[in-house]
C-alpha cells in the first residue's frame, strides 16, 4: 500500500494548479540518450526483461519452434485482438474508471456484424455496423458513468450482461459464418505486408495513435488528471463529465475495432466472442503498470502485459502442458509481476 | 455406465418411491381440487400401446433446457420445441434455458409447483441438480433426465443422453483405420471444455481406441471452450506445436470452425480431421470434401425430440414402438456414428445449425 501512495505522490501526473494544456512534461534533457533514459520507466525495462527471460525459456524448451518467424507473427497475431482492447481499457482505468463490458460488448458487435443482413454489405459493412455497436455501447457507458452518477463498475456491468443478452438473441445462439471472401482473405498470408499479418499492423496503429492521444493531447493530460485527482482536476478547470465520456468512447471504439479483428480471425460471429476479455485486459493492464485507482499508467506497458501473457500461452502449448495448469501458472504470474512492479517502483522512489 | 453401478434393488426401490409419490400427488390433487388427470405411470395398469402420433391423453411437459449460447445446445432446444408442437395432445412448459445451477432449480421447482405430468431436465450440471431431480421423484413427476446424468438413479425416471466415451472410441477407430497402415503415424487432439467430465470422457474413449493401434502415437492435446473463438487459437497454437501430423480429432464442430480457419491461415494440409457432434456446417464441409474435414462423429441434438417422445409416452402410460417392455428404459444412450463421405447424405438432415 505504501509503495503505492508514494509512487503516486512522487509523480504526479500533471502538477497541481498547472494548466492542462501544460507541454513541460516529460521533462526536457541536455542530451538525446538522457532524454531517453529520463523518459524510459524502470517498470517498461522490467517487463521488457520479463519477456526476454520468457524468450529464453521458450527457446531452451522448444528451440525448434520457439523463435521461428511464423510462431513470432502467431504471438504478435494472438497478441492483437486483446491488445487492442486493452489499449481501451488503459485509457478507462487510467482515467479512474473500469469496464467490465469490454468482452461483452465485443461479442454484441461481432453477432451483429455478422447477422447485419447476412452479410450482403461485404466487408466495409461488417466494419461498419461492428464499430457503430461498440460506440453506442460506450456511449451508454459513458453517460452512466458521468452524467447519470453511477459507478463505474455497476454501470458496465450492466452492460455487461445487457449486451451478452442482446448478442444471444441476435445470433438465436447459433454461430454466424461470414462468407466475404474479402474479408476472410484478410487472415491469409497473401494479405501480409511486408511479412506482417494486417491484425497485427491493425494493432501496431491502435497502440500508435493511444500512445500519441496519452501522451501528446490536451485530453490525454485530463484523462490522468481526472483519474488522479478528481476534485483538483475540477477546480483546474477540466470538464471531468466530459472526459470520462470520451473515455468510455475510446474503449467503446477500440472494442469495435477488435470485434471486426475477430470476425477476420474466426470467419464468425458468436455470441461466446470476448469471453473474459475484461479480466484479460485488466490484468494486462495492471501487469504493464496502470493503476486500478487511475492516475497512472502506460499504453507500451499495457501491450507489454499483453505480450507476455500471449507468450506465456503460446510457450505453453508448445510444450503441450494442460490447461488446468496453464491457468494456475497465469494466476501466480500475474502475482508475481505485480509484486515484482510494487519492488521496482519502490526502488525508484 | 454410472446408472447400472448400483445394483438389483434399486427397480423395487424405484416402484416403492413411484406408488408412494403417486399416492402423495393423488393426495395434493384432492386436496387442492386441482383438474389435472391422476397419472397412471405404476407397472402394468397401462395397456402397454406403443408411443404414437395418434392422440392419447393430454400430457403437460415441462423443460428445463440449457441455456442456448452454443450451436448443439441451441439444437437441443429447437429438437424439443418442435418435437412438442408436433403432437397435438402435449403441452410444452419451457423455461428460460439457463446455465446457471442456481437458477435452474428455481426453474425446475416452479415447473413442480405447476405441476406438470412429466419433465425433462438437461442440467447444466448433472451433480448439483440431483436434489432437485429428487423433489420431482417425490413429488410424483417422473423426470427424464437429457443428457447430464444425474448422480443419483432416484433423481430420474429414464435418462437419455449422448455417449461420450463412445464419441471418442468411433473417432479413435475412425482414424485408427484410416492411418493403420502408416508407419510411425501421429495424432493430435483438440479436446472441448476441460472442466466438463464429458471432454475427460470423450479423452478417454480415443486414447482406448487408438490402443489398438500401436503405429499411432497421439502427440499433442490441447483443450479448448468449445467456442468459435477458442478453437481458432488453440488450433493456431497446435499447429505452431506440431510441425507435421498426419490426423487430428476436434471434440466439438462449433469450435471446429475456427480450427478450420487457423488450418487455413496456417495453410497446412497434410493431415485429416475427424470432428464432432454433427453441425449442418461440418457435414457440408465432408459433402463437398474441399477441406481437410473428412469426418464427424455424431452427438445428436435429436436426443431432446426423443426426450419428448418418452415423456408423452411415460404421461400417457404407453411403451415404446419396437420394443417388446411394457416400460420406457431405464436409460438409453445414443450411439456415436461417424459420418464420412460416404454416408453423408443419410445423415445432413440432422446437422443443426
Amino acid at each position: 500500500m505504501t509503495s503505492d501512495t508514494a509512487s503516486k505522490t512522487v509523480r504526479p501526473p500533471r502538477p497541481e494548479g498547472g494548466d492542462p494544456g501544460d507541454r513541460s512534461r516529460p521533462r526536457p534533457s541536455a542530451t538525446p540518450l538522457a532524454a531517453l533514459t529520463a523518459r524510459l520507466d524502470l517498470r517498461i525495462v522490467t517487463l521488457l526483461g520479463v519477456l526476454a527471460a520468457l524468450a529464453v525459456v521458450g527457446v531452451v524448451t522448444r528451440p525448434e519452434q520457439f523463435f521461428t518467424t511464423d510462431n513470432l507473427v502467431l504471438i504478435l497475431t494472438q497478441s492483437s485482438i486483446i491488445g487492442v482492447v486493452t489499449v481501451g481499457m488503459t485509457f478507462v482505468m487510467i482515467g479512474g474508471g473500469i469496464d467490465l463490458s469490454v468482452g461483452a460488448i465485443v461479442a454484441l458487435a461481432t453477432v451483429w456484424a455478422t447477422t447485419v443482413a447476412t452479410q450482403q454489405y461485404g466487408l466495409f459493412g461488417v466494419a461498419f455496423t461492428a464499430v457503430v455497436v461498440a460506440l453506442v455501447c460506450g456511449l451508454i457507458n459513458g453517460l452512466l458513468v458521468s452524467y447519470g452518477r453511477m459507478v463505474p463498475f455497476i454501470a458496465t456491468l450492466a452492460m455487461l450482461a445487457s449486451a451478452r443478452g442482446m448478442a444471444l438473441q441476435i445470433s438465436g445462439g447459433t454461430t454466424q459464418v461470414v462468407d466475404i471472401p474479402a474479408l476472410l482473405e484478410l487472415g491469409y498470408r497473401e494479405s501480409y505486408v511486408l511479412g506482417i499479418p494486417p491484425l497485427v499492423l491493425i494493432f501496431g496503429a491502435v497502440t500508435a495513435i493511444g500512445w500519441l492521444v496519452l501522451n501528446r493531447t490536451t485530453f490525454g493530460r485530463r484523462a490522468f488528471a481526472v483519474g488522479g485527482n478528481p476534485e483538483a482536476a475540477r477546480l483546474a478547470g477540466i470538464r471531468i463529465e466530459r472526459t470520462r465520456l470520451a473515455l468510455y468512447l475510446i474503449s467503446g471504439l477500440c472494442c469495435g475495432i477488435a470485434a471486426f479483428m475477430l470476425i477476420v480471425l474466426t470467419g464468425s460471429g458468436q455470441n461466446t466472442n470476448g469471453n473474459l476479455y475484461e479480466l484479460d485486459a485488466i490484468a494486462a493492464a495492471i501487469i504493464g503498470g496502470t493503476l486500478l485507482s487511475g492516475g497512472r499508467g502506460t499504453i507500451v506497458g499495457s501491450v507489454l502485459g499483453v505480450l507476455i501473457f500471449t507468450t506465456i500461452t503460446n510457450i505453453f502449448a508448445l510444450n503441450n502442458l494442460q490447461t488446468d495448469v496453464q491457468q494456475i501458472a497465469r494466476g501466480i504470474i500475474i502475482v508475481a509481476a505485480v509484486l515484482i512492479q510494487r519492488r521496482t517502483a519502490r526502488g525508484k522512489a | 455406465m454410472l446408472e447400472n453401478v448400483s445394483g438389483s434393488a434399486r427397480p423395487a426401490r424405484r416402484g416403492f418411491l413411484l406408488g408412494a409419490a403417486a399416492l402423495g400427488a393423488g393426495g395434493m390433487l384432492s386436496a387442492c381440487t386441482s383438474n389435472e388427470l391422476p397419472q397412471s405411470t405404476s407397472a402394468g395398469a397401462a395397456p402397454a400401446a406403443n408411443a404414437s402420433s395418434t392422440p392419447g391423453k393430454h400430457v403437460t411437459i415441462g423443460f428445463a433446457g440449457p441455456l442456448a449460447d452454443h450451436g448443439w445446445l441451441n439444437a437441443i432446444n429447437v429438437n424439443a420445441t418442435e418435437r412438442a408442437a408436433s403432437y397435438e395432445d402435449v403441452t410444452f412448459e419451457t423455461t428460460e434455458g439457463s446455465n446457471d445451477t442456481a437458477q435452474q432449480i428455481g426453474q425446475v421447482e416452479t415447473l413442480i409447483n405447476k405441476q406438470v405430468d412429466v419433465l425433462i431436465i438437461l442440467p447444466a450440471d448433472g451433480k448439483a441438480l440431483t436434489q432437485v431431480g429428487l423433489r420431482a421423484m417425490e413429488a410424483g413427476i417422473p423426470v427424464i433426465n437429457l443428457d447430464r446424468i444425474f448422480d443419483s438413479p432416484q433423481a430420474y425416471r429414464t435418462w437419455i443422453g449422448g455417449d461420450n466415451y463412445g464419441m471418442g472410441l468411433n473417432a479413435g477407430r475412425y482414424i485408427g483405420e484410416q492411418l493403420k497402415d502408416k508407419p510411425e503415424a501421429t495424432v493430435v487432439e483438440l479436446a472441448g471444455l476441460d472442466n466438463l467430465e464429458l471432454t475427460q470422457q470423450r479423452t478417454r474413449g480415443f486414447d482406448d481406441a487408438l490402443k489398438n493401434y500401436p503405429n499411432i502415437r497421439k502427440v499433442a492435446r490441447q483443450a479448448a471452450d468449445f467456442t468459435v473463438e477458442s478453437g481458432q487459437a488453440k488450433m493456431a497454437q497446435l499447429l505452431q506445436a506440431v510441425p507435421r501430423f498426419d490426423a487430428i480429432w476436434n471434440h466439438d464442430d462449433d469450435q471446429g470452425i475456427g480450427a478450420e480457419r487457423a488450418i487455413a491461415q496456417a495453410g497446412r494440409d497434410e493431415f485429416f480431421m475427424v470432428g464432432g457432434a454433427g453441425s449442418l456446417h461440418a457435414m457440408e464441409a465432408i459433402q463437398a470434401d474441399n477441406t481437410v474435414l473428412k469426418a464427424t462423429v455424431l452427438y445428436p441434438p435429436t436426443m431432446a425430440a426423443s426426450a419428448v417422445d418418452l415423456a408423452r409416452a411415460l404421461g400417457q402410460g404407453t411403451g415404446v414402438s419396437g420394443l417388446a417392455e411394457h416400460e420406457i428404459p431405464t436409460s438409453l444412450a445414443l450411439y456415436s456414428a461417424v459420418v464420412s463421405k460416404e454416408n453423408v447424405a443419410d445423415y445432413i438432415a440432422t446437422g443443426f445449425v
